[in-house]
């Protein structure tokens, strides 16, 4: 019989989550007490919660290999630890972004951020799952925080729609999932993903087709969540709908989560059935950079083709994914990574232009922002050049290590597909610019003057100037989290 | 000096940035800044012709750092025959373009000069960058300063004509990032010469020859993806078009020099005919559509295209040649003829922007019914303007003529026929050319307007001459550039005519 022993510092590899899941509660608590009056405060608090936990995640998160927790059901790793430290930074952003925003909307309250951390902590979740249920859980811990973010604002209809437009729709998704999930183990007998990576397809003689079913489920619900087309139609109407800074916050921390959701089930998991979601997501992908570029071309509100074009970069994330090696893997994280950098600047510049009763969401909102707002014009300028592709903006080479991959894998059609949507999209973006730089003001509203603001966006467009100068910074990294 | 070239690419981009932060209200200081700083480049770069050794075919002043160690790029510059003529023409056209802006642009004058010289480092990082990724990010990278300058500066329909051209560029080089990726997956690593000793079978050289082809035609322009350059030009401001005719143009011919000739010698050899054939057609079609242009801007961008059809004629002539003689002899001839064709199109184009850019300052009109008589006010200028149409016609004793007298001989020994089209340029060129001359310069002074004109300032008598002397040094004594150009154009035929298909 093996020794049964527990050591309180065996948990260390988990600290992010525990020590989120306790900063959640007291953050509860603060706000009933203390933040009734001064909302200010819990927003302040929410800030040194994320601060402390990356310091934290940092000093004591750290393993020197892969280890495992709680039976198997969670896994520690380098991935897991860099992308919760990851996770800290850009909900901080996000919450720094939105702070003055919330304000003037009455919406600075503190279940919003109460919600923005346990969205985060079913990110954690799923960073670290190493079995279906702990996948399930992450999946469901974020959905529903983030459902009740983006009805937040109940007195808008738009977001009242677009919340329960989400939130069936997720439903069904999460119903799809675990239903496959049913399937997978019925048929293989183990709920963890080491063991189905082990064992599935093992042996030569094939995939049954009953797990070739429960891997379709889990195919379409992952395209859910990720919001690849056909299963994208929630993501317009919730970008739309919501307040744009829940829009900031769902295209931050959440698609680190569903980054990991994709490699985490499938890319390890169903490690043997490569072969066969490697096809279905090679479909999924081309019809998500077709549709995704194409329809965010005739779209006039800016949000909208936000997420049209967040649909876009989905596809792009997914091609790096249908390469099937570790280094498509990693394309597909540092395409992730760049993506939410460029989204979270992106929105952050909607925050600003938007004023207290002025939603500037329309793109026409946005004529001859340099003359108004040379600062905010050049950022968003900026996002908007590395969103499409041009060096020597970061967003170049995502894009480059994406065709890399699909070259070295042999995926020629699918190069083809993804060089020929670039310029498609390159319309959309230059587009924002031709408004901001080329038109005239006319009468519209001066933009925020919020100083913490303007030089967190600052930072934000240099990083991504000085991570398309040196690339080499994040490149590395996300090559050594999957190898 | 170690390290000139990068503080060629950097100084100016550098001096760009710095005359963003002075902005507007200290635009006194930022003209001078601007001056200065395209003066110390092109100083930089008369160094750089003055330490250049001729006799040899590899590159100089070679620079090479570590810049993404997982791909193999490199932060590596360097200049051979090929490109130090071309970068020389850079920071020399800047100056003027500088000097001619200088207090003409009423609306954001700092960010125009900094859109400049961001424009000058990026361009002479196109054509010393030895590593085709950092070639790729220079040559994408520009394309978002020139956005901007026709964008915010253009006439009135810049709109349409600066989204065109970025989108149509756009296309092209996207397709040709493709094909370096995939030879960087068959080689493992970016460099241009490792690509250009990288043995490809014959189909792979014919999709990666069509991806080059894409990117430079539209760069060049070639028919029938020319469309993006008239109007690029006509809505671009002064200074925007002359880089764009006198640099950017260049660099679709550099690119055929530098990638499409050494790396898929075979495909170029099998489907010279094609590129030959656009290039005639470049030559006789658009210059008659150059003949019945009303705007003047319209007319020198059709002019350009015709000239640049030259180029790429010259740059692949040789292959035919050799089918005709069984000898590369002529060959050389053929690729120099291209380059000087190029120097030479780059001082003419961008001096005839100028002067149209003189009488737009004065009349704000490009239309060539809106003037008429000119020389009656304006005799200095008339006599520069003439000059110019001269150069461009190809009169001895210019550059224009020595580009395309190379060119036309060297088709000579390929086949008769194309020599006679080529040389209809003659006959065309001296037709739209000295038409466009005699309704604008010569004649009655046909209205108040030009009653009106005063002649050329100090200013623009210092631009227009500067340019003159070079027309006129490179037409009378060419010998110094195809001296320059010896060695590497020696090399480039070598390698564009040995075949690369594996053994």
């Amino acid at each position: 019989m093996p020794e049964i022993s527990f050591n309180w510092t065996s948990l260390a590899p988990a600290i992010a989550e525990i020590y989120l899941a306790v900063a959640v509660c007291v953050l509860l608590m603060v706000d009933a007490f203390v933040g009734v009056k001064r909302h200010g405060l819990t927003a302040t608090f929410t800030l040194l919660i994320l601060a402390g936990g990356a310091a934290l995640t940092a000093t004591y998160g750290q393993v020197a290999s892969r280890t495992l927790l709680f039976d198997g059901l969670y896994v520690a790793d380098e991935l897991g630890h860099v992308l919760k430290l990851f996770g800290f930074l850009f909900v901080a952003a996000a919450m720094l972004y939105s702070r003055r925003y919330l304000e003037h909307r009455g919406l600075l309250r503190g279940e919003y951020f109460m919600l923005a951390l346990t969205a985060l902590l079913g990110v954690f979740v799923l960073v670290s799952a190493n079995s279906l249920l702990t996948v399930y859980i992450g999946v469901e811990l974020l959905a529903l925080s983030v459902y009740a973010m983006v009805a937040f604002d109940r007195d808008s209809g738009i977001a009242a729609e677009s919340a329960m437009k989400y939130f069936v729709l997720g439903a069904i998704a999460s119903g799809t999932l675990l239903y496959g999930m049913s399937m997978i183990y019925g048929l293989t007998g183990t709920l963890s993903l080491d063991e189905l990576a082990t064992t599935m397809g093992g042996g030569g003689q094939g995939l049954s087709i009953g797990i070739i079913l429960g891997l379709v489920f889990i195919v379409v619900a992952v395209a859910f969540k990720l919001g690849a087309v056909p299963f994208h139609m929630w993501l317009p109407d919730v970008y739309q709908g919501a307040p744009t800074s829940v829009t900031l916050f769902i295209s931050t921390a959440p698609k680190i989560g569903y980054f990991a959701l994709t490699f985490r089930l499938l890319a390890h998991g169903m490690t043997g059935a490569t072969h066969e979601w490697t096809q279905m997501l090679a479909a999924l992908a081309v019809l998500t950079l077709v549709v995704g570029n194409v329809v965010a071309i005739v779209q006039t509100n800016l949000k909208r083709m936000l997420a049209y074009s967040t649909i876009a970069n989905v596809g792009f994330i997914l091609l790096g994914f249908v390469a099937g090696t570790p280094g498509g893997y990693s394309a597909a994280l540092y395409y992730t990574l760049v993506y939410i950098l460029v989204a979270l600047g992106s929105f952050g510049v909607i925050l600003l232009a938007s004023r207290k009763g002025f939603e500037a969401d329309e793109l026409e909102h946005y004529k001859g922002l340099h003359k108004r707002d040379p600062l905010l014009a050049l950022v968003m300028m900026v996002l908007m050049l590395s969103t499409a592709g041009v060096p020597p903006f970061v967003g170049f080479w995502a894009k480059l290590r994406i065709i890399q991959e699909l070259w070295a894998t042999g995926h020629s059609w699918l190069v083809m597909v993804a060089a020929a949507v670039s310029v498609i999209g390159a319309f959309y973006y230059l587009r924002i610019v031709k408004l901001m730089y080329f038109d005239s003001p006319g009468s519209l509203p001066d933009t925020e003057r919020d100083a913490s603001v303007r030089i967190a966006l600052g930072l934000n467009a240099a990083a991504v100037l000085a991570l398309g100068l040196f690339p080499s910074l994040l490149l590395d990294l996300c090559a050594r989290l999957i190898r | 000096m170690h390290g000139i070239l990068s503080i060629l690419v950097w100084l100016p981009i550098a001096a760009g940035l710095l005359l963003l932060l002075l902005g507007d209200r200290r635009i006194g200081m930022a003209r001078w800044v601007a001056l200065a700083a395209s003066l110390v480049t092109l100083l930089l770069s008369l160094q750089l012709l003055a330490d250049f050794e001729n006799g040899t075919a590899a590159f100089q002043f070679i620079e090479k750092l570590p810049w993404i160690p997982r791909f193999a790029a490199f932060y590596h510059l360097g200049i051979d025959g090929i490109s130090l003529p071309l970068v020389a023409l850079t920071t020399f056209m800047t100056v003027p373009v500088i000097i001619a802006a200088w207090n003409v642009i009423e609306q954001r004058p700092a960010q125009y000069f900094a859109a400049f010289l961001i424009m000058e480092g990026l361009m002479i990082g196109v054509f010393c960058a030895l590593d085709s990724l950092l070639f790729y990010f220079f040559w994408e990278a520009m394309l978002i300063p020139m956005f901007l300058i026709i964008g915010i500066w253009g006439g009135p329909r810049r709109v349409y004509a600066t989204i065109k051209f970025f989108l149509y560029t756009f296309l092209g080089s996207v397709f040709m990032l493709v094909a370096l990726i995939y030879m960087y997956v068959k080689s493992g690593d970016y460099a241009i010469a490792s690509f250009q000793s990288l043995p490809l079978t014959l189909i792979e050289q014919r999709w990666i020859f069509f991806a080059f082809l894409l990117a430079f035609a539209v760069k060049v322009p070639m028919w029938p993806v020319h469309t993006w350059l008239p109007d690029a030009h006509v809505e671009a401001p002064t200074g925007g078009s002359v880089i764009l005719a006198a640099i950017m143009l260049k660099m679709g011919g550099y690119g055929f020099l530098r990638f499409s000739l050494p790396i898929t010698p075979d495909a170029s050899r099998e489907l010279d005919m094609l590129l030959i054939a656009l290039s005639l057609i470049a030559v006789v079609y658009i210059g008659f559509v150059a003949l019945v242009q009303q705007d003047m801007k319209k007319l020198i961008a059709y002019s350009s295209i015709a000239h640049m059809g030259f180029v790429t004629l010259g740059a692949f002539i040789m292959y035919d040649i050799m089918a005709a003689t069984g000898s590369l002899q002529g060959a050389a001839m053929g690729i120099d003829g291209a380059m000087v064709q190029m120097i030479s199109h780059g001082l003419i184009s961008g001096a005839l922007f100028l002067c149209v850019g003189v009488l737009y300052d004065r009349l704000h009109s490009r239309e060539i019914s809106s003037y008429g008589g000119v020389i009656n006010t304006m005799p200095i200028f008339g006599a520069f303007m003439v000059l110019f149409a001269l150069a461009n016609t190809g009169l001895p004793g210019t550059s224009g003529f020595v580009g395309e007298f190379l060119v036309i001989l060297a088709s000579f020994k390929a086949s008769f026929w194309y020599a006679l089209l080529a040389g209809t340029t003659l006959v065309l060129g001296a037709a739209y050319t000295l038409w466009l001359v005699k309704r604008v310069v010569f004649g009655p002074i046909a209205n108040d307007g030009v009653a009106g004109l005063k002649d050329l300032n100090g200013r623009e008598f210092v631009v227009l001459a500067a340019l003159a002397l070079a027309v006129l040094a490179l037409g009378l004594w060419p010998a110094p550039l195809l001296d320059i150009m010896h060695a590497s154009v020696h090399h480039l035929v070598e390698l564009a005519t040995a075949t690369k298909l594996p053994l």
